[in-house]
């Protein structure tokens, strides 16, 4: 068993391919319209045959509710890997992204979090090299 | 709640040193520090009550950033302590 897929959940599916591709850097995976919403996975330029990131709808009456209760404490929908937390802080700030937690030294990683604009939190996290 | 009371706690404590760190924290990143930094890992529902705690005793304000939550500690409160024990000049004579 392998790991091909994982996702978030959007308010928007094509504000949030442009965020995840023209903002983040992102590549477009697949694009595969399906009625009202689409198929719309994004890879890593760093890894383009590696795990794809889902942007699905929202529709779900569940969804929001959810979302707006892990918003609300801070907690991010996910994680992704960065080289150096500050630098990508740096690019993306420039590019106008909103951070609610800015570069945190917390011992073996710096994590930061910004705002997806399409409904989620969603964490940078550096793994610091071990002594 | 009275403020000795709500300092007494040494979770309470490190949750007041990391919002001097950086003031202005959600719930999880005040988590992810108290885990990471403190060996704390207490749930998300204790500190969150321990938060209620510091917040009714005047130590921190919340405030909403965006659609989350945010903490600020407020040092006002721990005056008292100051001017109930001035730390007076004559004690250096014990210090012989």
């Amino acid at each position: 068993m392998r790991i091909n897929l994982a996702g978030v959940f959007v308010d928007d599916q094509q504000k949030a391919l442009r965020f995840y591709t023209e903002t983040l850097g992102f590549q477009v995976k697949h694009n595969i319209p399906l009625g009202e919403y689409a198929w719309i996975t994004v890879v890593s330029a760093e890894d383009p045959e590696g795990t794809e990131f889902l942007l699905e709808p929202d529709a779900h009456p569940a969804v929001r509710p959810f979302l707006k209760a892990i918003v609300a404490d801070g907690i991010p929908s996910t994680s992704f890997a960065v080289d150096d937390a500050q630098a990508e802080y740096e690019r993306l700030v420039e590019k106008g992204v909103r951070f609610v937690q800015s570069p945190t030294d917390l011992g073996t990683v710096v994590t930061a979090i910004f705002d997806d604009t399409c409904g989620n939190l969603i964490q940078i996290m550096e793994e610091k090299p071990q002594p | 709640m009275d403020v000795y009371r709500a300092i007494a706690d040494p979770t309470r404590r490190a949750i007041l040193d990391e919002l001097v760190d950086r003031s202005g924290q959600s719930l999880f990143e005040i988590c992810a520090r108290l885990t990471m930094k403190h060996g704390i890992n207490s749930s998300r529902q204790a500190i969150a009550q321990h938060l209620d705690v510091l917040e009714a005793a005047g130590l921190i304000r919340t405030r909403r950033v965006g659609r989350s939550k945010h903490h600020w500690f407020v040092g006002g409160p721990l005056k008292a302590i100051a001017e109930r024990w001035p730390i007076s000049t004559d004690e250096r004579g014990f210090e012989r």
